[in-house]
């Protein structure tokens, strides 16, 4: 095989796993972001019991609970990350992340949510 | 030889001007003050800046940045909290460090948080004078005034921990409040008002990556807060 034949290989499989490679990224990010801003009250693990949580009026919400998180779709989900709590009638103790994260680090953080439920959203 | 005599009777005042800016007291100070904080703080405090940029820089923080502490501390809190340092910070920094899964929740994990030095009294007021000199963000204080007030305690409270949910990473009594930010009780005695006022505005403006979010806090209830802080550190109720 000459080395012109290899570069082509190389840049096909290249192709062939970048989206791979790029998810893998923006979970690893998404992933970093949650232990960083939201682990504080969901708990290191996701399962609403972080170090915060003792004298809170409003528990956060197990986002390892899969029968909850598949009845909020990925917009809601999405505005409460962004806008906080009261922007989807719930607690003031969930704050706006909106000025911490970018719209798309937002989208990544609503996906890496559906990794800890191992859910879907279900609208039935 | 008259040029020779005036020189000669200029001399001695040359010497004394040399002698002045040489062992001027102050300046002494200032350099000795920059010094001890470059050996004693500076291993773990950043006192250059810039806040951390990425989220790994900001795991990477051993401890509370100091290059603008000018615009965030009281000199005389400093004076006394650095001869007798108690911890501000239950969680640490970064807190998802110190932290380990419990029985009913995470729990603070003790045994990874490391107490502070202390310094004698003379070290703490030439390290506090060097650390008022540190005001990297003169800029976001002149955009601030807050105006002589007060407020009910329980009024305070019921902004605190229920119209803004600071209560929920904030300690404003010993045994309440949440854990990953640092109390509040002893802040109107360590933090200037307008720096209060300055990062409730936004965190972000003073520390981009941060765990406190920006909540849009109005220009009301930013003062009220401020007078809350205040009146909780006096320990004295207002109403």
């Amino acid at each position: 095989m000459n080395k012109n034949s290899l570069l082509f290989l190389g840049a096909i499989a290249l192709w062939t796993l970048s989206p791979v490679l790029s998810e893998t990224s923006l979970a690893a990010s998404a992933k970093n972001n949650y232990r960083t801003y939201c682990a504080q009250c969901h708990g290191i693990a996701g399962n609403g019991r972080g170090i915060n949580i003792r004298d809170m009026s409003v528990q956060p919400r197990n986002h390892t609970d899969a029968e909850y998180m598949s009845q909020r779709s990925d917009e809601d989900l999405a505005k409460a990350d962004k806008e906080g709590g009261l922007a989807i009638d719930k607690s003031v103790l969930m704050p706006p992340w909106g000025d911490t994260l970018s719209p798309s680090e937002i989208k990544d953080m609503v996906q890496y949510l559906r990794t800890l439920c191992h859910c879907k959203y279900n609208s039935q | 030889m008259k040029e020779r005599h005036r020189a000669l009777r200029l001399y001695p005042a040359f010497l004394a001007l040399v002698a002045m800016l040489g062992f001027s007291p102050a300046w002494a100070g200032e350099e000795d003050g920059m010094t001890l904080l470059k050996n004693r703080c500076a291993s773990c405090h950043n006192l250059t800046g810039p806040a951390p940029a990425s989220i790994h820089a900001l795991w990477e923080r051993k401890a509370p940045d100091l290059f603008y502490a000018g615009n965030k501390f009281r000199r005389k809190w400093l004076i006394s909290w650095l001869q007798k340092p108690v911890r501000i910070r239950p969680a640490g920094e970064f807190y998802a460090d110190h932290i380990k899964p419990g029985p009913k929740r995470d729990m603070v994990d003790e045994s990874t948080l490391k107490p502070h030095l202390a310094l004698s009294a003379a070290d703490a007021t030439l390290a506090a004078d060097a650390l008022m000199r540190l005001r990297a963000h003169d800029d976001l204080i002149a955009k601030e005034h807050v105006p002589a007030g007060t407020i009910s305690t329980s009024m305070g409270s019921l902004v605190f921990d229920k119209f803004l949910g600071c209560m929920a990473c904030h300690r404003v009594k010993p045994d309440f409040g949440g854990l990953s930010g640092p109390e509040l009780y002893t802040a109107g005695d360590r933090l200037r008002p307008r720096f209060i006022a300055s990062y409730i505005r936004s965190p972000q403006a003073w520390d981009p990556k941060i765990w406190m979010p920006n909540k849009h806090v109005s220009e009301t209830r930013i003062i009220q807060l401020v007078h809350y802080l205040q009146a909780l550190s006096k320990g004295e109720s207002h109403e």
